[in-house]
């Protein structure tokens, strides 16, 4: 291991601009000659729009423009694409709503945008947004899975009756049924996953700016994936050629799932900037970010777990319910479909598994994928399935998960569930963690807490995701309506320092650090020779962007294969200069060297040859040293893991407090184990923030009630402890690099083992179930209604 | 209706006209082009606007422009001296204290502010003293281990 290679904890490069406050975000952009504009939302949930009065507004000083639905259209833009189709049991296609970017007959959530206003300063256009006035004629709503599904619910849209968007099923419901009949025990569980909001800490922001001259538009967006932005709304929704439509998005402060999809004020400040001859520029406040960025989880589950006598799982059938929001967001359907059931199997070996999920249309945001996407809900399920089918076998939830863990062995192994997992080792990961976390010593340290007035509770969970999204063919195949490869460009400069153009984004990620190191380690070059360009469409070639922890397992791997042409190409001329054959020159820490002698050439020198050719096998290849490699993944990848966190419950106040927290992650190779530490110290956060202290709360009309940051309870520094974090490695067989993708196993791992610690804390006081998030007062009507 | 307010930023002499309800962080942003300073919420929650009042961290967006006249204001841009940075940012990177980096500039002003408080602060310390400031990305582990880090630094006058 080289110092800034593979494997080793170099410090960020990008972190500079960070701690200096020389970070560029959207928000930090300015053009010249600008406009801000403010969004109208509904404040209701669902009504007809009778009328736009924009009078009033459009007399402020200041205020250039009040646009609206109508002028949308009359422009010709289209609505907002969804880019996953999902099919029901019927054969039949999902419904499909019109999604337009500025709505013209009817709102369907709180915070639907119907206007903007455009003004010279924020200020004048936050006022005057406030004078437009909007004729809204209440329609009933449906503010939840449960009143939408009602018998009699009224609908949000009249193509989907009953609400649902689609009844999708996966696996072999008579193979499951048949389990279930011979089954000598069975346990049963009523699962809610509660509804969250992403808050990464940076709201997001947008600047369209259009050049008459040329007739180019630009849009700056806080997106994690700008050529799928430029793709989604230049070719389907405001028909602008991806030559004329250049997508930037700078350093990005955190998305988590919530700025993947292609919102609606992208497209109207692109086009408002063309339409005023001005620069628009708009960010969002917090308040309106709960109310306009997509939302995630929001399932209502039944479950049941078939086992024989000796606790060994037989079959699984899951019912799902999954909130959809009022319209289907970019990737909203896949998200409670093909990211959560093909899940079901977990690391076991359960031979027969029937899920159904229906789709449920409600006034709501839209919901989409936030960390995990569909992974958490289905490791949450499992894992609170298990803990309870141990108890109703009698078993240890060690044993119990031991008994029925896919082994070594079995690899690759086939679930009843479409994926093919290639490796791992489940109990490998559970011994590091039952170690590491002194698990046999839990009783004393109960002792101890009962000692101070404490119930001390343990829980464990051993998830499973897949990662590294995924072949194209096969996400085709299940309705994915794009390419999920990645592009890499490696342009090695003439005086050796060199320069990668990645199509993975990095919004915390930390890829101008690891991608360097991966460039250091092929090439020999210095680490800081090394520069990574990512985020705009009018520099890097192409890409799909970062999501479903997928940067080093598709976009590590563009780039190393197209490092490995570089280095082809290198040797080739190294061959030339050192008038030997390619076949026996060796390139290995910076130099090419003719095999077996000491005649040898820098990289460095190399490079030179190749931009001033003077020297050089012009006859057999181009000049230039710059090699783009694209990649298409074999298959997912799949991290898994096992979490096991210790709490203390207060029996007097019903609060909760985490007071250890163990991570035993299988990620494959790791690149910078610095930065994947971090990784898994912030999703476990935002893990126990899901189990312990978020919820997203509408009321029966709709009205959000948790909509700000003093409503929705974010994890604090003194919310957590110190986490003990370690890593068992079994490299993911088919990507070169052998990595499996690490950034949401917190996300998935944490809120089983915590809910299954808060349990276990109250187990001997008869509760046997809590509802996340577990706040105190949930946790004391818990006990409180144990007892009576 | 504007008004001139005159105020010390990172130890340079600065005026701007605004108006009467502009925010002191939408001077320093908007006007005095300074934007390490940030904005994360609208209730003053989430901390990433923190800077330093007449040696004070305070949250800037809860705070009128109009309010810093004449005062002595520092931001994460004035917090380097020399080109070299100051040893709680060194701290920040070498303990991985940052991922995003969008809450870093208030996570470095308010520890600033702590350790001019508290030399020595525990990890308890520390974590109740980030009370206002929100980290979505780093689960603030590293954040506490870089205070602890950046103070000791800063006792032994590296």
């Amino acid at each position: 291991m080289t110092a800034t290679g593979m494997g080793a904890a170099v410090r960020r490069k990008e972190d500079h601009r960070f701690i200096t406050g020389a970070g560029q975000f959207v928000d930090d952009i300015n053009r010249p000659n600008q406009l801000y504009a403010c969004f109208v939302r509904s404040p209701v949930a669902h009504a007809r729009i009778a009328g736009i009065d924009a009078s009033a507004a459009l007399e402020v000083a200041g205020v250039v423009a009040v646009l609206t639905g109508a002028d949308l259209a009359a422009d010709g833009m289209g609505g907002l694409p969804c880019g996953w189709g999902i099919h029901s049991k019927d054969g039949s296609p999902m419904v499909e709503p019109a999604h337009p970017p500025l709505v013209t007959d009817a709102v369907k959530h709180v915070g639907d945008q119907v206007a903007v206003v455009l003004a010279e300063t924020r200020a004048i256009a936050r006022d005057a947004a406030e004078m437009v006035e909007v004729d809204y004629e209440d329609l009933p709503v449906v503010a939840g899975i449960e009143a939408a599904t009602a018998e009699g619910a009224s609908e949000v849209w009249d193509e989907a009756p009953g609400n649902i968007c689609f009844d999708w099923e996966i696996g072999d419901r008579d193979a499951t049924e048949a389990a279930f009949a011979k089954a000598a025990q069975v346990a049963k569980i009523d699962i809610v996953n509660n509804r969250l909001v992403a808050n990464a800490m940076e709201p997001r922001a947008a600047i369209g700016e259009y050049d008459a001259g040329r007739d180019e538009h630009t849009l700056y967006t806080t997106s994690q994936n700008p050529h799928v932005i430029r793709l989604l709304m230049g070719a389907f929704v405001m028909g602008i050629p991806e030559h004329k439509l250049r997508v930037i998005a700078p350093d990005v402060g955190g998305g988590f799932g919530s700025k993947i999809f292609h919102y609606a004020e992208e497209v109207v400040v692109t086009w408002a900037a063309k339409r005023v001859g001005r620069p628009v520029k708009w960010t969002a406040d917090r308040s309106e970010s709960f109310i306009s960025d997509a939302h995630g989880r929001d399932h209502i589950t039944h479950a049941e777990l078939a086992m024989d006598d000796d606790g060994r799982f037989l079959g699984l059938r899951v019912s799902t319910r999954a909130n959809l929001g009022a319209y289907l967001s970019t990737f909203g359907p896949s998200v409670p479909t093909y990211l959560y059931a093909t899940l079901l199997a977990g690391t076991y070996k359960t031979p027969a598994i029937y899920a159904e999920v229906k789709g449920v249309f409600t006034n709501t945001v839209p919901v989409d994928a936030y960390r995990g996407a569909g992974r958490p809900e289905a490791s949450y399920l499992l894992e609170r399935l298990v803990d309870r089918a141990a108890r109703v076998a009698g078993l240890d939830p060690i044993e119990i998960r031991r008994r029925n863990f896919i082994k070594p062995e079995d690899f690759p192994y086939q679930t009843p569930v479409a994926l093919e997992y290639d490796t791992g080792d489940y109990d490998a990961s559970m011994d590091k963690a039952l170690e590491l976390a002194d698990y046999d010593n839990f009783e004393k340290r109960k002792a101890e807490s009962a000692a101070r007035g404490k119930l001390r509770g343990v829980g464990i969970s051993t998830y499973i995701e897949a990662c590294g999204i995924a072949p194209s063919n096969v996400a085709g195949a299940l309705g994915a309506r794009a390419g999920l490869y990645e592009a890499g460009t490696v342009r090695v400069n003439p005086t050796g320092s060199v320069t990668v153009l990645t199509g993975s984004h990095s919004h915390g990620q930390g890829h101008e650090t690891t991608f360097a190191q991966l460039v250091s380690e092929a090439l020999g070059v210095d680490f800081d020779a090394v520069d990574i360009v990512h985020g705009d469409t009018g520099k890097v070639p192409f890409g799909m962007g970062t999501y479903g922890s997928r940067s080093a397992a598709v976009g590590g791997v563009a780039l190393v294969n197209a490092l490995e042409k570089i280095r082809t190409k290198a040797k080739k001329i190294a061959a030339h200069l050192l008038e030997a054959s390619a076949d026996d020159i060796e390139f290995k820490d910076g130099k090419l060297t003719v095999s077996g002698t000491d005649r040898s050439v820098a990289f460095g020198d190399v490079a030179l040859a190749a931009y001033v050719p003077h020297n050089y096998p012009l006859d057999e290849l181009e000049p230039g040293l710059e090699e783009t490699a694209f990649y298409d993944p074999k298959n997912f990848t799949f991290p898994a893991g096992c979490h096991i966190c210790e709490v203390e419950v207060d029996p007097e106040t019903g609060v909760v407090d985490v007071v250890s927290f163990t991570a035993a992650d299988d990620f494959g190779r790791v690149i910078n184990p610095m930065i994947v530490e971090g990784q898994v110290h912030g999703g476990v956060v935002q893990g126990i923030g899901q189990a312990l202290y978020e919820n997203c709360i509408y009321d029966e009309s709709g009205q959000l009630m948790s909509g700000s940051l003093m409503d929705y309870c974010l994890p604090k520094a003194d919310s957590v402890p110190d986490f003990a974090v370690t890593t068992n490695v079994t490299p993911c067989t088919h990507n070169v690099l052998g990595v499996k993708g690490c950034g949401e196993a917190g996300a998935i791992g944490a809120p089983p083992a915590v809910i299954n610690a808060v349990v276990n804390a109250l187990v001997d006081l008869g509760v046997d179930d809590l509802p996340m998030p577990a706040t105190p007062q949930t946790v004391w009507k818990a006990m409180q209604a144990a007892a009576n | 209706m504007s008004i001139t307010v005159s105020l010390t930023l990172n130890g340079e002499a600065v005026s701007a006209e605004v108006e009467p309800r502009m925010l002191l962080v939408q001077l320093i942003r908007d006007k005095l082009s300074k934007t390490g300073t940030h904005v994360g919420c609208d209730t003053s929650q989430c901390g990433a606007c923190v800077v330093h009042v007449d040696g004070r961290s305070i949250k800037s967006c809860t705070m009128l422009a109009v309010q810093a006249e004449g005062a002595d204001v520092t931001t994460i841009e004035g917090v380097a001296r020399d080109g070299e940075l100051h040893p709680m940012q060194a701290a920040f990177r070498e303990h991985h204290g940052l991922q995003c980096g969008y809450c870093t500039p208030g996570m470095i002003m308010s520890a600033l502010d702590l350790v001019k408080h508290n030399p020595d602060p525990d990890d308890g310390e520390i974590r109740e003293w980030l009370e206002g400031n929100l980290c979505r990305c780093t689960g603030y582990q590293n954040i506490v281990r870089a205070i602890r880090a950046g103070a000791e630094s800063m006792r032994s006058g590296k």
